[in-house]
């Protein structure tokens, strides 16, 4: 089979390659991690529960505040970090922080990337390419995993409406 | 991204070294997201709580500080968010010596980077409010929504690294929010009810947000049959920002920039979804589910206004908490509430009043684990929504139910 290669708009920081952990959530470093202990700490987050230390994070937009941009930088000295982080859609605190830290990102694709890497896949995240790519090397074992589901009921919206993002 | 003269020699190192890393973090950030060029800003706001920047964001802001002062000193006027801690009462915080020795650290260093330590969240009520079409960069999301919103400025969220960098060159990239095609609305939302108390304006707040779900999302509201005070868009607006990472919205015939609503939003434009007082109370629920008792009742985030400390106090007249009671404020509405006895009539009733700190900024992790604290009460919307991953299981309330709940030790 033909290695899948996913093209994104924009990205920073040097090639990686490493395990997908892979979700349709957002991600903020303070809203959503105990980055003490290097897991996923909202107890509403699809990944709560889970390390995130070392994993290519592919998640679905950037949320919450500005302390991102400082939390990444500290993060990565204390070696409690992702391998790099792949995002549908980023803000700007999120290219900040990538930026201050030295870290991988990469976002904008034509397609949502949460349904496109498989959770548990081992891919290469390439910012130096033209253009800038995530290829699936291989294919999880574990089929259970593919994808994550929810762990716990999300916060209400007003009933019939399309969630955004 | 086109540089001129200046920014070509700042680049080249002709203004030191601490403008020129500056200006290099500012080309990386600008080319990502599409800058063509520079745009000249008037002020700064840094966020940069330790508990965010750590132990290496301070010795990283403490390189900077050990630069030559012409090199190091920031040009334009530069402000900071809250701290972690009010040093007056770590202790009764039960907050670390080290946390402190680390706040003491990194305000040294800002000091010496020529930053002004405003330690506030609530400085378009207190400092300086911006002017509409006033470009900026500011850092903390609160103060980014409501000076792009409700004052008409021109700001992306810049993070501690980036609003250092404004403050040091003078200028940010141009992209997203200091463009006038990215301020247009996209979503459109109507309100059926108008709240009422500041915990309804952050629910609401956090249904848009949640509806919004992205930096890039412009919310057009209609249907808000009166003009809010400062302190209802203050909690609306730091709401939205922090459920839904939104930099800028729009209220039909009360923002600015949306006194008529095809003033920014196509005619096509559809209605996405219909708020109504049933969602904001769903809302509300969702927080309260399961939680009986309180251990602690804290008002922050954003700092209180001087009427808010008043409104406390008028509600903490002849009571007595039974679970510690936090009100936070900033640094310059703190000796009015002293002078007018507002900080006495709270703490009289057993509250405590911090200035200069911000809870969630403040180590709420280790705070809740020394206290014991993990039922928390507060009408702050945006704090319900951070504290969740801190380990804690808040319940968003109103003042007046916040109050109850500290002097009954239950949910009311």
């Amino acid at each position: 089979m033909a290695p899948q290669v996913f093209a994104a708009n924009a990205a920073m920081g040097s090639m990686v390659r490493g395990t997908a952990l892979v979700a349709r959530d957002g991600f903020s470093a303070r809203y959503d991690l105990d980055r003490i202990r290097g897991v996923f700490s909202r107890p509403d987050h699809l990944l709560a529960g889970q390390s995130y230390v070392g994993r290519v994070l592919v998640l679905d937009v950037a949320k919450g505040g500005v302390a991102t941009a400082w939390m990444l930088h500290d993060m990565s000295a204390r070696g409690v970090m992702p391998a790099a982080l792949v995002l549908n859609r980023v803000n700007p605190i999120m290219v900040q922080g990538a930026a201050l830290a030295g870290f991988t990102m990469m976002s904008g694709f034509d397609i949502d990337i949460t349904q496109a890497v498989p959770n548990g896949a081992t891919v290469e995240v390439d910012p130096t390419a033209s253009p800038p790519s995530l290829r699936i090397v291989t294919e999880s074992d574990d089929r259970a995993s593919r994808h994550q589901t929810a762990k716990a009921a999300p916060i209400p919206v007003p009933a019939g409406v399309r969630r955004i993002g | 991204m086109r540089l001129n003269e200046e920014e070509r020699a700042i680049l080249a190192g002709a203004q030191g070294s601490a403008r020129q890393w500056a200006i290099d973090h500012q080309l990386r950030v600008g080319r990502y997201l599409g800058a063509s060029d520079f745009v000249p800003v008037s002020q700064a706001h840094i966020m940069a709580d330790t508990e965010s920047l750590g132990e290496a964001g301070v010795a990283w802001l403490e390189r900077m500080a050990a630069l030559p002062e012409p090199e190091r000193r920031v040009r334009i006027p530069t402000i900071t968010d809250p701290r972690g801690t009010d040093f007056a009462a770590a202790a009764r915080l039960r907050q670390q010596d080290w946390m402190l020795a680390l706040e003491r650290r990194a305000i040294a260093a800002f000091e010496a980077l020529g930053v002004l330590m405003t330690d506030t969240c609530i400085n378009y009520q207190t400092i300086m409010p911006a002017v509409r079409g006033e470009h900026l960069a500011y850092g903390d999301t609160g103060v980014v929504i409501y000076s792009n919103s409700v004052l008409g400025a021109r700001s992306n969220f810049e993070g501690g690294p980036s609003a250092l960098s404004a403050g040091l060159t003078g200028r940010t990239p141009r992209y997203g929010y200091h463009l006038a095609e990215h301020r247009r609305a996209n979503l459109l939302l109507r309100v059926e009810r108008t709240p009422r108390a500041l915990h309804e304006w952050g629910a609401l707040g956090g249904l848009v947000g949640r509806l919004a779900g992205d930096y890039w999302r412009v919310p057009l509201l209609t249907g808000i049959d009166r003009v809010p005070n400062s302190d209802e868009l203050k909690h609306f607006g730091a709401a939205l920002a922090s459920y839904g990472s939104v930099a800028l919205f729009h209220m039909e015939g009360i923002t600015p920039e949306a006194q008529r609503a095809r003033d920014v939003a196509d005619p096509g434009l559809p209605v996405t979804a219909t708020i109504t007082e049933t969602d904001i109370r769903n809302f509300l629920a969702h927080y309260a589910r399961g939680v009986e008792t309180i251990d602690v009742v804290v008002f922050s985030a954003p700092q209180l206004s001087l009427i808010e400390m008043r409104q406390l106090a008028q509600c903490l007249d002849a009571r007595r908490v039974k679970v510690p009671l936090l009100a936070v404020t900033s640094p310059q509405v703190k000796p009015d509430a002293d002078r007018m006895g507002l900080t006495a009539r709270i703490e009289t009733a057993g509250g405590l009043v911090l200035a200069g700190m911000c809870f969630y900024q403040s180590y709420a992790r280790e705070m809740a684990e020394a206290n014991g604290w993990r039922h928390l009460a507060s009408n702050s919307a945006k704090l319900t929504n951070i504290l969740g991953g801190y380990g804690y299981r808040p319940v968003l309330l109103s003042m007046e139910a916040c109050v109850e709940a500290a002097c009954t030790g239950r949910v009311p």
